[in-house]
C-alpha cells in the first residue's frame, strides 16, 4: 500500500512540476515577443508604447535573469499570485478563477458520477444480450464519437430554441440577484439541465462501450469457464464478471478525465456557462495571458486532485494494492 | 500457414464482420466527398457570395449559407479535408511516438522502461487539451500542420502504455529468445520478429488515434486556437455558434460539421471492434 501510495504520489508531484515548467517556459520560449504583440494591438504612439513595453516587461518579471525569473513564478505561486487579469482589470487572476470554479464542480461532478454509473449498468446488460446490445451499443458509439460541443449546440438549439423549455445561456436569469429562495434554485437547475445534459450522454455512451467490452472479455476469461463448468448459475458468473470489469473502468474513468475536462470546457463556451471554460475562451479572445496560463493550472491541479480522489477509491476496492502486489493501475 | 492464405483467412473473417463493412463505408464515404467536393462546391469557403445573408438549403447552396453569406457546402468540404488531415498526420505522429516509445520500454525492460513508464504516466495524467492550448494560444500563426504537430505529440501515451504492455508479453517467447541468441540487432528484432506479431495491435493504436486526434482538433478549433489560415469544422461550429445561429435558427449551418465529425469518429471506433473481432476468435458472436 505504502508503494502504491509513494509511487502515485512521485508520479502527480512529478507531473505538477513540468505543468508548472511548461506554463512558465511557453511564453518565454515561443517565436515572437508576447509584449510587443499586446502593444502592437493596442496601437499606441510610439514614445507610449515604449513606456507601456518597460511597463509590461517588470510587470511579466522579464526584466531579471531567466534563472531567477523561474523561481520568482514558483514563489508567485505558492503565494496564490497568478497575475493580473486584463480582460477583468484589475482583478487578480486567481480571484477570476475561483469565482468560475464552482460553476465547473456542479457541473462535472453530477456529470461525471452518473454517467460512470448508468454507464456501467447499462453496459454490463448489453454484453451478450442480444436486444439490449443491439441498441445500447450502436447508441454508445454514437455517443462517445459527438464532440462536446456538437451535442450541446443540439441540445441547446432544440430543448431551447425548438420547444423553448429551456434557458440557454448563463448560470442563472440575468434578471435573477443571486439568493435563497426556491425559485432561485429552480432557475439555477433550469440552466444547469442542458450542459450537465450533454456531458452527461457523451460519458455515458463511452463508459457503455467500455463495460460492454470487458464484460465480453470477462465472461471468456478462464475462471467464467471453470464456474460455467461447475454449473454456477449465470446471474453469479456475470456477478463476478462485473466485479472484474469494473476496475479497469475506473482506471479508464482517471485516464479519460482530461478528455471530459475538456468536454466541459467547449460546453460551458455553448450554454455560456461561467465557468472556466467560458473564461478561456474571452481570455484567449482578449490575449489575456496571465488568465490563459492560470486556468492551464487549475485545469491541471483539478485533474491531479480527481485522479488521486480515484487512486484513494481504487485502494479502497482493490484488495492487490493494499498487499503490495501492484494491481491494475502500476 | 502460409502468408496468403493468412492474408485470404483474415479477409475472408474481415469482410463477414458487419461492423467493419458499415464503419469501413461510413469513412470511405467521407473520405470520397472530401476528395470531388472541392469539385462540386462552386465557391470558396470564406467568400461572401450570398448577400441575402443565412438562407436554408436551396438548388443553388445544397446546404444553404450562413449569417455572412458564405456557402456551407464550400466550408464543408474544405473543412472536412482538414479533417482527414490532422487525423492522419496528427493520429499518425501520435500512433509513431506511441509504438516507438512502448517498443523500446517493453524490450528493453529496467531502467530505461521505469523511466519511460514514468515519463508516459506524467504526460497521461496532464490534460491533452491543457497543453495543446497553453502552446496553441502563444503561436501567432497556426497552420494545420502545427496543430497535427501538437496533437501527435500530446496524444501518445496512451499507444505506448499498450504497446508497451503487448511487448512486454512478446519478448519472452520462445522465438524472440532464438532471434536474440542468433545475434540479431534489438531494432531488428522487435521490427522482424515483435512489430508482425501484433500488427492488429498497431493497426487499431493507429484508428483509435486518428479518431482522437480529430476530435481533440475540433475542440481547439472551437475554442478559436484551431489553424488561423484555414477553415475547419470546428471553426465552423465555432462561428455559428458565436453569431448567432442557434437563435436564428439556421441548424444547416451548425448541422453538417458536427454530424461529419460524429459520423467519421464513430465509424472509426465501430470499425476497430470489428477488427479486434476478426483478429481475436474469441470475441466473435457465434
Amino acid at each position: 500500500m505504502r508503494r502504491y501510495f509513494s509511487r502515485k504520489l512521485l508520479i502527480y508531484i512529478l507531473t505538477f512540476f513540468l505543468a508548472v515548467t511548461i506554463d512558465w517556459l511557453i511564453p518565454r520560449f515561443m517565436p515572437g515577443d508576447p509584449v510587443q504583440n499586446m502593444l502592437s494591438r493596442a496601437m499606441l504612439r510610439a514614445d507610449a508604447a515604449e513606456v507601456m513595453y518597460g511597463y509590461y516587461t517588470k510587470a511579466f518579471g522579464l526584466d531579471v535573469p531567466i534563472g531567477q525569473q523561474y523561481l520568482n513564478f514558483w514563489n508567485a505561486l505558492f503565494h496564490g499570485d497568478l497575475g493580473t487579469s486584463v480582460y477583468m482589470f484589475p482583478t487578480p487572476v486567481t480571484k477570476v478563477l475561483l469565482r468560475a470554479v464552482p460553476y465547473d464542480i456542479f457541473l462535472l461532478i453530477p456529470s461525471i458520477l452518473l454517467s460512470w454509473y448508468a454507464g456501467n449498468k447499462f453496459g454490463a446488460y448489453a454484453a451478450r444480450s442480444k436486444w439490449l446490445d443491439n441498441t445500447v451499443s450502436p447508441l454508445g458509439y454514437v455517443l462517445t464519437a459527438t464532440p462536446y460541443m456538437w451535442l450541446g449546440i443540439l441540445l441547446a438549439w432544440f430543448f431551447g430554441i425548438v420547444l423553448g423549455k429551456f434557458p440557454i445561456a448563463g448560470a442563472y436569469s440575468f434578471n435573477l440577484v443571486p439568493h435563497l429562495s426556491w425559485m432561485f434554485i429552480w432557475d439555477v437547475l433550469k440552466h444547469w439541465f442542458l450542459p450537465f445534459a450533454s456531458l452527461f450522454l457523451v460519458g455515458f455512451g463511452g463508459q457503455a462501450i467500455g463495460m460492454r467490452n470487458m464484460i465480453i472479455y470477462e465472461l471468456e476469461a478462464d475462471y467464467s469457464h471453470y464456474l460455467e463448468a461447475l454449473g454456477a448459475p449465470r446471474s453469479l458468473v456475470r456477478k463476478y464478471a462485473f466485479r472484474n470489469a469494473v476496475l479497469p473502468q475506473i482506471t479508464g474513468l482517471a485516464l479519460s478525465l482530461g478528455v471530459i475536462v475538456a468536454g466541459a470546457l467547449v460546453t460551458e463556451v455553448v450554454f455560456s456557462y461561467p465557468g472556466i471554460g467560458y473564461l478561456l475562451l474571452a481570455a484567449i479572445q482578449n490575449q489575456d495571458y496571465f488568465l490563459i496560463q492560470g486556468c492551464f493550472l487549475f485545469i491541471i491541479i483539478g485533474v491531479l486532485f480527481a485522479n488521486f480522489v480515484i487512486d484513494i477509491v481504487y485502494l479502497l476496492i482493490d484488495p492487490r494494492t493494499r498487499t503490495g502486489m501492484m494491481g491494475e493501475t502500476a | 500457414m502460409s502468408e496468403d492464405k493468412k492474408i485470404n483467412e483474415f479477409l475472408y473473417f474481415a469482410l463477414r464482420n458487419k461492423k467493419l463493412r458499415i464503419g469501413l463505408f461510413i469513412v470511405l464515404f467521407f473520405l470520397i466527398l472530401t476528395f470531388i467536393g472541392p469539385m462540386l462546391a462552386q465557391n470558396d469557403p470564406f467568400d461572401y457570395v450570398n448577400p441575402g445573408g443565412a438562407e436554408p438549403p436551396s438548388s443553388e447552396y445544397l446546404f444553404g449559407t450562413t449569417f455572412f453569406g458564405q456557402d456551407v457546402f464550400a466550408q464543408f468540404v474544405y473543412g472536412l479535408r482538414a479533417t482527414f488531415l490532422v487525423g492522419l498526420l496528427g493520429g499518425g505522429i501520435g500512433t509513431l511516438i506511441g509504438v516507438l516509445i512502448g517498443f523500446t520500454a517493453g524490450y528493453r525492460g529496467g531502467i530505461v522502461d521505469e523511466l519511460l513508464n514514468m515519463l508516459t504516466n506524467i504526460i497521461l495524467v496532464i490534460p491533452v487539451l491543457a497543453v495543446l492550448l497553453i502552446i496553441a494560444a502563444y503561436l501567432e500563426v497556426r497552420t494545420i500542420l502545427i496543430e497535427c504537430m501538437i496533437i501527435g505529440l500530446t496524444a501518445w501515451p496512451w499507444t505506448a502504455r499498450a504497446i508497451r504492455a503487448q511487448t512486454f508479453s512478446l519478448r519472452t517467447r520462445e522465438f524472440v529468445d532464438l532471434a536474440r541468441l542468433s545475434g540479431m540487432k534489438s531494432s531488428k528484432v522487435i521490427f522482424t520478429e515483435i512489430a508482425p506479431n501484433m500488427m492488429s495491435y498497431l493497426v487499431m493504436a493507429f484508428i483509435l488515434q486518428f479518431g482522437g486526434a480529430i476530435l481533440n482538433a475540433a475542440t481547439l478549433d472551437f475554442i478559436g486556437l484551431g489553424p488561423t489560415n484555414a477553415i475547419s469544422l470546428g471553426l465552423m461550429m465555432q462561428v455559428a455558434v458565436l453569431w448567432g445561429a442557434l437563435q436564428l435558427g439556421s441548424w444547416w449551418w451548425f448541422v453538417p460539421p458536427g454530424l461529419a465529425i460524429t459520423a467519421i469518429v464513430g465509424a472509426l471506433y465501430v470499425m476497430n471492434v470489428g477488427l479486434d473481432e476478426v483478429f481475436n476468435p474469441k470475441l466473435r458472436e457465434m
